[in-house]
């Protein structure tokens, strides 16, 4: 824009000469053919090496044409609209993949057996057996894991909005932060290191649990935060005005007023710790039996359970990690559904 | 509310005997009030007693480790705590975990800022919306699962890839390819690009969203193409806030240990080529020596994630600080 641009426009017209609107896809439709067809000729068998020439071509060819008929700027807008498009394309890809391989592959094994049945008796290399052990330990690691979080991370949170002033509010919201960026296999070596090298505790589901709450805390912490920000002072300062101690208060008027957006934080950390590998498989060990108590002695885990099989490496064993990886997909997504539907219909009245 | 409102505190006492309650004007004397303050500012303290004790505990066994350890704990190529004497090192680890993430930072970042200015600016209305919920689901993956993928599906698919890049850029060295299984920390690079991708994608789209309408409209008021649009007001507004979500992207990459795992196959050994396998990462390292490791493994093991965790704090602080800094000036986070 700094220095003026050839004039392309034909006498007597005020716009610009434009390519018509099929333009791009036309170039889409015709790289798409070429690339294809040289990578056909040169007898490249890569999926993704057609389509990389076929983006190069499309991007190279829409900024030469359009370049000549509209005039520089306009090119260089249409390449970076092209780049943007190739990008989301490029990316939609491995992501879709994702999504297809897991329900295709996962489909064949899913049923009702494979949620009911342990791999008690059933060799790795063989078909047969399921997740019924995985499931269980989890539902309780992640069970035991809310249950000390919630209260820590929603008092936490209560104490950060309600009553913090000063240094000790500071500090808490900075370290709240740090802790959010914790690797979580950190966060199982700590626990390792206190409870099971020097406390010389076994491994357990409850091991496990420890870990996953050091992961979900400060989660609890930031979404209650935000949601107990969201309550209009309004309403703290009526009850209180009506005598109300502020205790009763938060209890009573604070709490119910964002109880849906804290269920929604909750519900979505519950869905990002039930897919943590790392803490588990350092803490919780694994089992192929059916171990219903999480206090003692090694449990299986869902995710840990996709990683054994993986391992193993037959492919009856690969059959049953695309299963489980399927239920864990799908039990967490309809979390995240569910939460969201919540955060939807529970959104907090801000007067607005 | 109804039933179990209290009666207000009581009246003030008749009679002129009785002094003004300057108690209960600063409202902290009921024991409700005493005890829920405890209970959640206890909490507070809690938070913060735990990140100190897991300073302080990962400090101390990795301690125990490295007084025993023989050769040089930052620059040893070797990684045998168990042996006699005792050597291990984490350079092989910290050069494959910095790599990986650094690759992953270089594929993903720009895809991400991409897939952002599409949904909020190129994508055609109807569509932003639902891809950005799609998005933030698959933000929602667990890393098992995208191990798993990337061992099964991706791994497979990237031989071509390899031969042509060694065909046209193997004399680079850093490219070359041998025909091993493509089990390297370039695989693991691109896989952590795939999974941190939506994570960058969400934060650099709010921050987009947030950029004001004023700005937009004056430069296509002035007859600024959309592209210039965006290079003049979305990317100047929105650089810190995608500089911030890179940052939390390349902690996520630095720690992830499953699909590192899973993908790669380890060796200690530093490859001057990317595409042959063999390298590993810290936290891939711990969760595939872990079963083996002795008391002593162990310790040695905890010594290299000290060293992982003070890299991801150092890296997420440096992210909260320019957010911060940004909250700051802008004034558009309100």
């Amino acid at each position: 824009m700094t220095h003026a641009t050839h004039d392309t426009r034909p006498s007597g017209s005020l716009r610009g000469a434009t390519l018509p609107k099929w333009f791009p896809w036309a170039v889409a439709g015709a790289s798409a053919a070429l690339g294809y067809g040289i990578s056909a000729a040169a007898g490249l068998h890569s999926d993704i090496q057609w389509a990389l020439i076929a983006a190069l071509l499309f991007i190279g060819g829409s900024y030469a044409l359009s370049a000549k008929v509209e005039g520089r700027r306009q090119a260089r807008d249409r390449t970076a609209t092209s780049l943007v498009w190739v990008a989301f394309l490029l990316a939609v890809i491995p992501l879709a993949s994702l999504t297809w391989e897991t329900v295709k592959r996962g489909i064949e094994v899913l049923d009702g057996y494979f949620l009911t049945h342990s791999m008690g008796v059933v060799a790795d290399t063989e078909p047969g057996g399921g997740i019924y052990h995985a499931l269980l330990g989890t539902l309780e690691q992640v069970g035991l894991a809310t249950a000390i979080s919630v209260p820590v991370g929603v008092l936490t949170a209560i104490y950060l909005v309600e009553y913090g002033r000063g240094r000790l509010a500071k500090a808490v919201t900075f370290f709240v932060d740090v802790m959010t960026g914790i690797p979580s296999i950190v966060a199982g070596l700590f626990v390792l290191s206190l409870w099971i090298l020097i406390l010389g505790m076994g491994y357990s589901g409850f091991a496990g649990a420890m870990a996953l709450s050091i992961l979900m805390i400060p989660v609890v912490v930031r979404s209650t935060e935000e949601m107990l920000k969201l309550v209009p002072n309004e309403l703290r300062e009526a009850s209180l005005a009506l005598g109300v101690p502020k205790w009763r208060t938060i209890l009573k008027v604070v709490l119910p007023t964002s109880v849906g957006g804290i269920t929604t934080g909750v519900m979505l950390a519950i869905a990002r710790i039930t897919g943590e590998t790392a803490p588990v498989l350092l803490l919780v060990w694994g089992t192929n039996f059916i171990n219903a108590n999480p206090f003692q002695d090694p449990q299986a885990s869902l995710p840990m359970y996709i990683y054994l099989q993986y391992t193993n490496g037959s492919e009856a064993a690969y059959d049953r990690a695309w299963a489980a990886a399927l239920t864990l997909i799908a039990f967490i997504m309809i979390l995240n559904l569910v939460a969201r539907g919540i955060a939807r219909w529970k959104a907090p009245k801000t007067g607005r | 509310m109804d039933t179990t409102t209290q009666k207000p505190a009581a009246p003030p006492a008749p009679g002129p005997a009785a002094p003004p309650d300057t108690r209960t004007a600063r409202g902290v004397t009921r024991p409700g009030d005493r005890i829920f303050l405890g209970l959640s500012r206890g909490s507070g303290i809690f938070v913060l007693v735990l990140m100190a004790a897991i300073a302080a505990f990962l400090t101390y066994r990795a301690s125990l480790a490295i007084s025993k350890d023989e050769a040089n704990f930052f620059t040893t190529f070797e990684w045998n705590p168990s042996g006699s004497p005792p050597e291990f090192g984490i350079a092989v680890l910290a050069f494959g975990t910095v790599v990986s993430s650094v690759i992953a930072m270089v594929i993903a970042v720009p895809v991400a800022v991409a897939i952002a200015l599409f949904i909020t600016h190129y994508a055609p209305r109807r569509l932003g919306g639902p891809i950005g919920y799609v998005i933030d689901l698959l933000a929602a993956v667990p890393s098992i699962v995208y191990g798993l993928w990337g061992a099964l599906v991706l791994v497979p698919h990237l031989d071509g890839l390899y031969g042509w890049l060694d065909d046209y850029l193997g004399w680079t060295g850093i490219l070359e390819w041998n025909d091993g299984a493509p089990r390297s920390l370039f695989t693991v690079g691109i896989l952590l690009a795939v999974m941190i991708l939506p994570i960058i994608t969400n934060v650099s789209r709010e921050v987009f969203r947030q950029v004001p309408r004023m700005h937009e409209e004056a430069a296509l008021a002035l007859g600024a193409t959309r592209w210039e649009v965006i290079r003049m007001s979305v990317l100047p507004f929105g650089r810190s806030g995608v500089i911030s979500a890179s940052m939390l992207g390349l902690g996520r990459a630095l720690g992830e240990t499953m699909a590192v795992a899973m993908v790669l196959s380890p060796s200690f050994t530093i490859n001057a080529s990317l595409l042959d396998p063999g390298g590993g990462t810290f936290a891939q390292n711990i969760a595939s020596k872990f079963n083996e490791a002795t008391e002593m493994g162990r310790d040695a093991l905890i010594a290299s994630g000290l060293v992982l965790f003070v890299i991801t704090l150092l890296v997420n602080g440096a992210a909260r600080l320019i957010i911060a800094r940004r909250k700051e000036y802008s004034g558009a986070n309100a």
